[in-house]
């Protein structure tokens, strides 16, 4: 909360944290408003809804990254391990060629994600092997770097004054864009997925023992897998769809939570949540603030989580189970 | 339910995989408060054998009965209400603490989105007693060692409150103490609970500490059922594991141990 508030204050646009207070309680009791029209303004359709866009993206992160270690038995798997980054990823850069309204936009980044991950679980479906973890796992990499090649290909096809411009710096993981909008979809897609994640919790524990045990304990697997995967996947292509790629909050964070705190899901996924949330919200506003020109999210989250990661690895004395 | 039908009844079983039948038309039965050890060299399909009674995997052929009902069909829930499963090697690689591990136990007995409740945390606690091993609630699984995981495996398996206990392999790897350990803690449930054990074993005379009757696999076919005397003799040694043995009676025939010949010459 007290990032919250900080968050909304610090900008260009410079307000004082007992102004912002009084504002709140002006519009709790409907008082007349104690800010300028212009301040409000940037309160309520500029900061408001880019403090609210990082802090439900890195709890969407967070706890998808989260589910899929649990799910994957893997701590050092991330969001992008089936290739739903890059399958909505794909999908939002073929709305941007294709001129089409934002909302579509969301649209096709969302059914990229889908249809991402429907096509690696297909894959690790027909592949019938003793390991179907690994090939899942491996299926997400390929399919992954499929999706990034036609990236690749509509970025060369784009129009360079316009559209490249667009998908390059979408792409590097911006909030710059976020608007009340955006926040109609992000947040409801965000609340199903963690509302699932949450019920299941117990299960998704459970999980981690691999699928001949945990059918044994009474867990339906492959229906409960294809929930929490589609939970996972609406959260990751909804936070892609508003932000672009954010990598390794779905990694780093939810590892390091599993270090501090244990690996029962039922704890890893609240503070996940909060740990995500605080820690994108964190990096956004020094993203904005640190310079006249606002840095890449994606790129700040990377240069930050690359030697959290290599430090996890290195000294990790749970080496055992990574 | 069938009056006197065994509590488990596998009824000319073929097991394996797709195009690959390991096991044919095996039958046996296992009634309550019953140990059943079955003995098999490597490779002979023990394990197959237990998933596929388990539904763990399908039956290529034959049919499994618990009370006289086919298991057929069941979801997995109700497996886990019936079967207690102590896996090789299991409990995955995340370090929970046992006690969290054995709660997982309870699992089939709520449904997919609640929590343990307090009767499922005080079944837990009640089956970490039974096997002793109170001293290692709160200690994470990864450090504590094969013996101290197995005992925790089955106290999972007890949590559960199955009727019918299938552990596979329960003391390989296990050294000697803790080997005993575990023999003992298996026969006293079946005897204090009446749970109706379903065991194999790579040691012929573990059958004599601890099972009422002996199914021995050879060449993917039942060779031989019936009590551990009359079972394990120097002629089916030899036609399971291809090695000349002794059978010899010791403490007034309370006990046979089982001599290689050519340890002796």
């Amino acid at each position: 909360m007290l990032l919250l508030a900080t968050a909304i204050c610090l900008g260009p646009y410079q307000l004082a944290p007992g102004d912002l207070f009084a504002f709140l309680i002006a519009k709790a009791t409907g008082a007349a408003s104690p800010l300028s029209a212009p301040a409000e303004a940037v309160v309520l359709r500029i900061r408001l809804p880019r403090v609210l866009a990082a802090t439900a993206v890195g709890a969407a992160l967070a706890s998808s990254g989260a589910a899929y270690q649990s799910l994957f038995r893997n701590p050092l798997v991330s969001p992008d391990i089936l290739g739903v980054s890059a399958g909505a990823a794909f999908g939002a850069v073929v709305g941007i060629f294709l001129s089409l309204p934002v909302l579509a936009i969301e649209v096709a980044s969302f059914a990229g994600g889908l249809a991402a991950v429907t096509i690696v679980y297909a894959i690790a479906a027909a592949i019938r092997g003793r390991d179907a973890v690994l090939i899942l796992v491996l299926a997400g990499v390929v399919i992954g770097a499929l999706f990034g090649a036609g990236v690749g290909l509509l970025k060369y096809l784009a129009d360079p004054y316009n559209q490249l411009p667009a998908i390059t710096f979408w792409l590097l993981g911006s909030l710059a864009a976020a608007n009340l909008r955006d926040l109609t979809s992000l947040l409801p897609a965000v609340a199903i997925g963690l509302v699932l994640l949450a019920l299941l919790r117990w299960r998704i524990d459970v999980m981690t023992l691999g699928d001949e045990e945990a059918t044994a304990l009474g867990v339906d697997t492959r229906v409960l897998r294809v929930v929490v995967i589609a939970a996972a996947t609406l959260m990751t292509s909804a936070a892609v769809a508003a932000s672009g790629i954010i990598g390794w909050v779905g990694l780093v964070v939810p590892h390091l939570v599993r270090l501090l705190i244990g690996p029962a899901f039922t704890r890893v996924l609240p503070v996940s949540v909060l740990f995500g949330a605080g820690y994108l919200l964190a990096v956004d506003t020094v993203a904005r603030t640190l310079g006249t020109v606002e840095v890449p999210l994606g790129v700040l989250t990377a240069v930050l989580g690359t030697p959290v990661f290599l430090w996890l690895l290195a000294f990790s004395r749970r080496a055992a189970w990574s | 339910m069938v009056l006197n039908a065994p509590r488990l009844a596998i009824e000319d079983l073929s097991y394996g995989y797709p195009g690959h039948v390991v096991g044919r038309r095996i039958s046996f039965s296992v009634g309550a408060g019953e140990v059943l050890c079955v003995l098999g060299r490597n490779g002979e399909g023990k394990s197959t054998l237990f998933q596929t009674i388990l539904g763990l995997l399908p039956a290529r052929a034959g049919a499994v009965r618990v009370d006289g009902g086919l298991t057929t069909g069941w979801s997995a829930r109700r497996r886990a209400l019936t079967f207690g499963y102590v896996p090789q090697t299991g409990g995955g690689a995340f370090p929970f603490t046992v006690a969290e591990l054995v709660l997982m136990g309870r699992t089939a007995h709520r449904g997919p989105f609640s929590a343990p409740s307090i009767a499922d945390r005080r079944a837990a606690d009640k089956a970490i007693a039974t096997m002793g091993i109170e001293h290692l609630a709160r200690r994470e699984w990864l450090r504590v060692s094969g013996g101290e995981r197995q005992l925790a495996l089955i106290a999972r398996a007890l949590a559960q409150e199955a009727r019918i206990l299938v552990l596979d392999e329960p003391t390989a790897s296990l050294d000697f103490g803790n080997q005993v350990r575990v023999l003992e803690a298996v026969r006293g449930l079946a005897e204090s609970r009446g749970l109706s054990v379903l065991l194999s074993t790579h040691h012929p005379e573990q059958a004599f500490a601890c099972a009422d009757r002996v199914a021995m696999l050879a060449d993917g076919e039942l060779l031989e059922i019936g009590p551990p005397a009359k079972v394990i003799t120097s002629d089916t040694l030899r036609r399971c594991y291809a090695v000349e043995v002794a059978v010899v009676a010791v403490a007034n025939d309370r006990y046979r141990v089982c001599v290689p010949h050519s340890y002796l010459s």
